[in-house]
């Protein structure tokens, strides 16, 4: 692996009218060409880590560089070297799927000749080139996945914030969806992502963090992570050892 | 400039999608101004043509009374009910039927008013004539205690407040002839003098006049109303507009616009370019309404004193002040349920304040304060400058200067809300 990408130093978030940490004291380096999962229960802080790392949010305290950069000085440059892919579609439902991505390419810089290029291909890529004119509102569940992870990558980001890409979506498009982020991977892209898909991301990432209460509980390979705790077979089993089996309902 | 471009057409194309919010935009404020135009038109019409039922009770039944019942008929407004069902009308029944609003108005005159005002104003001439040395006749001096001669009006507890005073006015006027006639009358008698001294004609006449150079004729209805809608509707579109930036906010589409290199200036800047277009747009149709529609609907013709050029910058500014409002509203409110009615309410509330619907000068004098503080004062005021006073670029600059300011203001704050509110 490479040179480190991501180094998160002591970083706390308290959000205002809460007295709860969302992230404590929370230090982590992601390296260059990493597939970087975050796991945890509801709650845990993963979407507060992802916002904080993507500029959405600030933290209470502590310290984030993406290749060296603040969000402070170097906003614009930083912004350009990320793609998030949000868990909620961030798509217009009532554009067409080839109006959506242009209007998220341009809004990245990609110049109209190009971007229209890439669009085609990664519909294309992506099985959706022939729903390109079709509008948002009439796609599934799973089609929409797909055309919010391409509104995220038109821009070739260096680094890749996903949060729970694959969630509600039929087998079919899972495997669509992680065969087109392993080979944005092959090409350079540092990944990070969220899920609950606990097979998923042991088959799917290369480091995995498993955080609870705003800490991370462990970080490592996954198959060091299994390695750790004794008789644990799956990903599943470390992650239920170190979180627990109770209910994390929460409002 | 790219991405303002891009982002651009993709308002035009949100909102070319959006047919509800067209019609709001569009299809409204056209039925808006029409039908206020013919309904004030056509009210002002029957006035003249339809005669209001007064109840008329008669204690008096003489000179005076019947100078009352003349005078009201001449007036031509007014029919005359002194009988109902062959009976004549008594005081009681007469106030029962007002209260029941069966009628707008009860006049009881009371009983020996004529002979009462005659022989006060006698009392009171011979008084003036004794101090010239003039004998006035037997009667006209002598000191006799003469009750106050008193004419009831009684009104429906609804009565437009206009129409009381309308009203009351008319009667004043009716009766301040008559004493005259009457005073007029006794010294003509006291001093015998046979030439007619009372004349039907006011020694004092007077004339409507605008007070501009190039324009003698009076603002009619389509002048005002015109107006006075399209900065209505221009300010409605502080609905579609905020609930715009709400589904943004709610549809996670601003969220990836805030981690991309976008600036507040280009994502703002997209939807101010449409929805000047589209304020623009309207101000274009009502003028087109104005000017061709009514004269086919019997209205009077839009006619415009002033530049066009200067018309349509006021225009201009009136629609970004009310994106101004549109673009705070739909960074403070959280759900479409929320801008929807709240915009709704704030346009109908600053109109009332602006003076769109009653003329700032006879509101209170704390709502005239707030009304010079309103947008929609300063954007009636813009208009009504260019239409009606002939206005030049010099006379409407503190309108439209308050009206960018109002949006760099508004802006500004949306701006500051919105880095506050995600830094929590």
């Amino acid at each position: 692996m490479g040179n480190t990408v991501i180094h998160i130093a002591t970083v706390s978030k308290v959000y205002v009218d809460s007295d709860v940490y969302a992230l404590n004291n929370l230090s982590l380096d992601i390296k260059q060409g990493e597939i970087f999962g975050l796991l945890g229960p509801n709650g845990a802080g993963k979407t507060t880590l992802i916002s904080i790392l993507s500029g959405l949010i600030k933290p209470s305290s502590g310290l984030v560089e993406i290749k060296g950069l603040r969000y402070k000085k170097d906003r614009k440059t930083m912004l350009q070297l990320i793609g998030i892919v949000p868990q909620e579609y961030a798509l217009y439902p009532t554009l067409t799927a080839k109006e959506n991505l242009i209007y998220f390419g341009a809004m990245y810089g990609v110049k109209q000749k190009e971007l229209r290029v890439k669009v085609d291909f990664l519909l294309k890529e992506l099985g959706l080139y022939a729903f390109k004119d079709k509008k948002i509102q009439s796609f599934s569940g799973g089609m929409k996945r797909r055309i919010n992870l391409i509104a995220g990558t038109l821009h070739n980001p260096e680094i890749l914030f996903l949060d729970e890409p694959t969630v509600g979506v039929d087998v079919q498009s899972r495997h669509v969806i992680i065969d087109y982020l392993k080979s944005l991977n092959k090409e350079g892209t540092t990944i990070i992502y969220t899920s609950h898909h606990m097979e998923e991301a042991q088959e799917f990432c290369s480091k995995i963090a498993i955080i609870d209460s705003g800490e991370i509980l462990i970080k490592g390979s996954p198959i060091a992570l299994i390695e750790s705790i004794k008789n644990a077979q799956r990903l599943e089993d470390v992650y239920l050892h170190l979180t627990g089996e109770k209910l994390r309902d929460n409002v | 400039m790219y991405k303002l471009w891009i982002a651009t057409q993709k308002e035009f194309l949100l909102l070319k999608r959006d047919l509800g919010g067209l019609a709001v935009l569009f299809i409204m404020p056209l039925i808006l101004v029409v039908t206020v135009t013919l309904i004030q038109d056509s009210s002002f019409k029957q006035l003249n043509e339809v005669k209001i039922p007064i109840l008329f009770v008669d204690h008096d039944k003489d000179a005076i009374s019947e100078t009352i019942v003349n005078s009201l008929k001449d007036n031509g407004v007014f029919q005359i009910v002194t009988e109902i069902e062959e009976a004549s009308v008594s005081e009681e029944t007469a106030i029962k039927l007002v209260l029941k609003g069966k009628y707008q108005l009860a006049i009881v005159i009371p009983s020996n008013l004529t002979k009462n005002l005659n022989a006060k104003i006698h009392k009171k001439v011979g008084k003036i004539l004794d101090e010239f040395g003039v004998d006035a006749t037997e009667d006209s001096g002598k000191e006799k205690e003469i009750a106050t001669p008193e004419i009831k009006l009684f009104f429906d507890p609804a009565a437009q407040l206009s129409f009381k005073n309308g009203i009351k006015n008319a009667i004043d006027k009716m009766v301040s002839k008559i004493e005259t006639q009457s005073i007029y009358s006794i010294f003509q008698t006291e001093l015998e003098i046979e030439e007619q001294l009372f004349e039907q004609d006011a020694l004092i006449s007077f004339k409507e006049i605008t007070p501009n150079s190039s324009v003698d004729k009076m603002p009619n209805s389509v002048q005002h109303n015109v107006p006075a809608w399209t900065l209505f509707a221009i300010f409605f579109i502080i609905i579609p507009l905020s609930i715009n930036i709400v589904k943004e906010k709610n549809q996670g589409t601003f969220v990836r616009l805030k981690t991309s290199p976008v600036s507040y200036i280009t994502f703002y800047g997209s939807k101010v370019i449409t929805y000047v277009s589209v304020c623009m747009l309207q101000f274009v149709l009502m003028l087109m309404v104005g000017f061709y529609v009514f004269p086919y609907l019997g209205l009077p013709s839009f006619e415009i004193n002033g530049s066009y050029i200067l018309l349509f910058i006021v225009a201009f500014f009136v629609g970004i002040a009310a994106i101004g409002l549109g673009i705070l509203l739909g960074t403070v409110a959280t759900t479409t349920e929320q801008s929807a009615p709240f915009g709704a309410t704030l346009v109908v509330i600053l109109a009332a304040i602006g003076g769109v619907w009653v003329p700032v000068f006879i509101m209170p004098e704390y709502l005239q304060i707030i009304a010079r503080i309103s947008p929609m004062n300063w954007g009636i005021n813009g208009f009504y400058d260019v239409i009606l006073r002939d206005a030049s670029f010099v006379d409407i600059l503190p309108e439209i200067s308050l009206l960018g300011g109002f949006f760099v203001l508004l802006f500004g704050l949306s701006v500051y809300y919105d880095k506050v509110n995600n830094n929590n």
